[in-house]
């Protein structure tokens, strides 16, 4: 325990000393935060000042390996790490779907030499990485999915179209399903690939959402081609790999619920008024109530299946009840944002641009694996339903 | 606080678990209520239950307890839930060894800390005076007689109040009707001249009584706490009942939900077992998921009783107010998904839906804790 107070004691002044000023609060979008990459402009001196002494100190991923980019810390340091960030009110240095997702995959699965390659780079914030998973015939279903992969002797050549590719048009690589068996059952002729996007097959376009934003894309391969040894996994049975990344994704949107920001009740007090002490729309009230009653029991839940976890016990197939609450509970709360925030939250571009987030929140309870897709989750692994 | 048991903590919910099912499961229930028992609760099981040490759950040591905090006492609570067990526990075990172990005088713990740890002093809880539980409004006056004073008034909805030996009833020695200063708490004797006892018929079948008293005279050492000043410790002697009634209605909504899986498992329509369909399972499924984020909070606001307190009214409304709804959607949802079955009184279900009802009603209902969980967030 001495070790681990030195250590909190040097984090302590190691992030007050080099933690610039600007990145002392929270990121106010996807688009204040820092995402990395090829083509990544810094917005100022100070992130990119952040992400470089980080970076040196293998703190992006903290309990990587250090031969990747990591810092070898153990659960008990990284946990010091992240409440002495917090403590500073520090942000992420760098948000990056190779570190939550495709990293622990790798981790897993990769080989020496792919961990080599793509890890580092992961952990620098170097490339940026997208997801091509769900094809305009495969959501819910994903298993059917047809995106094509040929074996053409000394490389891979794959044709197909994903969908609701995260950020595609702004990432540098794409970890991608295709179908490299046509004959085998369907899910089990499903490989794992990775794809460099930088080259003239492999090709994007933005989908524009209600919430007028377009964090999505749609991926085109046309005759793309990837090195023989970017196959993660076994040939066949990259399955297995997904399923293994779709449950950190789970437990990534499922963070979401976390009342992020102001609590609703304060919001709703602030924008409405109170009359002798209780807000004045009773009704939205006793909604608002009730909302940030379930927020704390989801918080505790969390709580309490991530301890079980660690303790060796409990289901793994409990993170589908966070995905499934966690998101139900994220749309609700911006419905009463947009209740309370009245004829000022029907504005595009008003203050914190409620109405974009409200809309936005519709897909959370969809991708990752709808809502519906977690409940039969839960009917087979948990409750263990005949059929499901 | 970790949020899994600690090795102590499983073996008391084991040992728990294990007597309960044996010795006082719903037939135990059904019994009584089918026999016309006057006391409604086994004098037998809950001798038992003191010798193991369950009653003296939150009695300190030095008073022959076992002193194992909030979290040991609504793990009981929780198993009593699962089974429905009845019994003086809640009454006795957590509100009234909350009320004397915290705010009694030497003389109070000395004579009936002992009594309450082995199980062979019940008290009750006198608070409500109308059909809502509204701790405030406390008409019931105790007025200066002598050394002593002279109690007036009617007490609603005591529950245990037709077996307790000892009845802890709030009664006004100041201010008006509603207000907070000038409530004051009194032990007294449940022979004591002047009290007259109604008992009810309640749909849990569980013993709960009108307490009437026409001058009753207690002596001055009989206050609890200080004079005028009861509301602070009102608040929490309810807060202990509010977070145990929270466990049992967890332990309830679990019962619930396993009996039904088991049914959607047999059940056979159409050919198929009905759990084989989605529209079934998908309401199973998100019943699991509410009483798991319940146990959750409920463990939280036991863990803040034990830490801190003069903190935890919040976690507590919060556990009350999500446990008396999720319990109740047990309760619905498995009659629904039994079907006709689960509307006949042979059936266990039934029972279950009718002690969740009340115990969501007791100390206050879900609305009541909603309403406080919003005024202490400030709106």
């Amino acid at each position: 325990m001495a070790d681990l107070d030195t250590f909190r004691m040097e984090t302590r002044k190691w992030l007050e000393e080099n933690c610039p000023e600007e990145m002392r609060h929270g990121v106010t979008g996807d688009e204040d935060a820092c995402w990395g990459g090829r083509h990544w402009t810094f917005k100022n001196d100070a992130q990119r000042l952040w992400l470089e002494r980080m970076v040196a100190k293998g703190w992006t991923v903290p309990e990587w390996p250090v031969e990747y980019g990591g810092a070898g810390l153990s659960k008990a340091e990284a946990k010091v790490l992240r409440s002495e960030m917090k403590r500073l009110n520090a942000r992420s240095p760098l948000d990056s779907f190779g570190i939550w997702m495709l990293g622990p995959a790798l981790l897993k699965y990769g080989t020496p030499e792919q961990k080599k390659e793509h890890l580092i780079p992961i952990a620098r914030g170097e490339i940026r990485w997208c997801q091509g998973y769900s094809e305009p015939n495969a959501g819910s279903d994903l298993a059917s999915l047809m995106t094509k992969c040929e074996d053409k002797g000394d490389h891979y050549e794959i044709t197909g179209q994903k969908v609701w590719t995260s950020y595609a048009d702004k990432a540098d690589w794409i970890f991608v399903l295709v179908r490299t068996d046509f004959e085998a059952t369907k899910h089990t002729g499903i490989s794992f690939i990775l794809v460099d996007m930088d080259q003239p097959g492999v090709t994007t376009k933005p989908i524009r959402l209600i919430s007028g934003k377009s964090p999505f894309c749609e991926t085109f391969f046309d005759n793309a081609v990837a090195g023989k040894d970017q196959i993660v996994g076994e040939i066949n049975k990259g399955w297995t790999v997904a399923k293994y990344l779709l449950t950190h994704e789970r437990e990534m949107i499922s963070g979401m619920g976390d009342a992020m920001g102001r609590p609703i009740g304060d919001l709703a007090a602030m924008q409405i008024g109170l009359e002798d002490g209780k807000l004045e729309d009773s009704m939205l009230r006793t909604d608002i109530a009730r909302l940030e009653i379930d927020g704390l029991a989801f918080m505790a839940g969390m709580e309490k299946i991530i301890s079980e976890a660690k303790a060796g016990q409990g289901t793994g197939a409990n993170a589908s009840v966070l995905k499934y609450y966690g998101t139900e509970l994220n749309k609700r709360r911006h419905e009463l944002m947009m209740d309370s925030g009245g004829s000022e939250a029907l504005t595009w571009g008003a203050e914190e641009d409620i109405a974009a987030h409200w809309l936005r929140t519709k897909a959370n309870s969809i991708e990752g694996g709808t809502s519906e897709v977690q409940l039969n989750i839960i009917s087979k692994h948990i409750l263990d339903l005949p059929g499901a | 606080m970790a949020m899994v048991l600690d090795e102590e903590q499983s073996m008391l919910r084991d040992a728990a678990r294990g007597f309960l099912t044996d010795h006082a499961p719903v037939s135990q229930l059904r019994k009584l209520r089918d026999s016309g028992n006057e006391d409604k609760f086994d004098r037998a099981t809950w001798a038992a239950m003191g010798e193991m040490g369950w009653a003296g759950v939150l009695v300190d040591e030095d008073h022959g307890g076992v002193d194992m905090g909030f979290q040991a006492a609504g793990l009981i609570a929780e198993e009593m839930g699962r089974t429905l067990t009845a019994s003086p526990y809640l009454s006795t075990a957590m509100m009234g060894a909350t009320a004397l172990g915290a705010y009694g005088t030497t003389s109070q713990k000395e004579t009936w800390l002992p009594k309450i740890a082995t199980g062979e002093a019940i008290m009750a809880i006198a608070v409500d005076e109308g059909r809502k539980h509204r701790p405030q409004q406390v008409a019931t006056t105790a007025s200066k007689s002598g050394n002593g004073f002279k109690i007036s008034g009617t007490k609603t909805f005591v529950a245990d109040g037709g077996v307790a030996e000892q009845i802890i009833v709030t009664a006004r020695t100041a201010g008006g009707e509603g207000e907070k200063e000038g409530i004051s708490l009194f032990l007294v004797s449940a022979d004591a001249a002047g009290i007259t006892k109604t008992h009810h018929d309640m749909i849990d079948s569980r013993n709960s009584v009108t307490l009437s008293f026409d001058d009753v005279e207690v002596d001055g050492d009989a206050i609890i706490g200080e004079i005028d000043g009861g509301a602070s410790p009102l608040n929490h002697i309810l807060n202990a009942g509010r977070a145990g009634l929270a466990a049992e209605m967890s332990g309830s909504a679990q019962a619930c939900l396993s009996m039904t899986v088991d049914y959607l498992k047999e059940r056979k329509q159409f050919g198929k077992t009905i759990g084989e369909f989605q529209a079934l399972q998908h309401r199973a499924s998100h019943l699991y998921s509410e009483i798991e984020l319940a146990k959750a909070v409920v463990m939280k606001a036991l863990q803040g009783l034990d830490s801190a307190p003069e903190h935890a009214s919040l976690m507590v409304a919060a556990a009350k107010a999500k446990l008396g709804q999720v319990a109740q959607l047990a309760a619905q949802e498995s009659i629904q998904m039994h079907g006709g079955i689960g509307m006949t009184d042979e059936y266990d279900i039934g029972f279950y839906m009718k002690r969740i009802r009340v115990a969501e009603a007791l100390y206050g209902d879900s609305h009541y804790q909603a309403d406080i969980y919003a005024k202490l967030r400030g709106f």
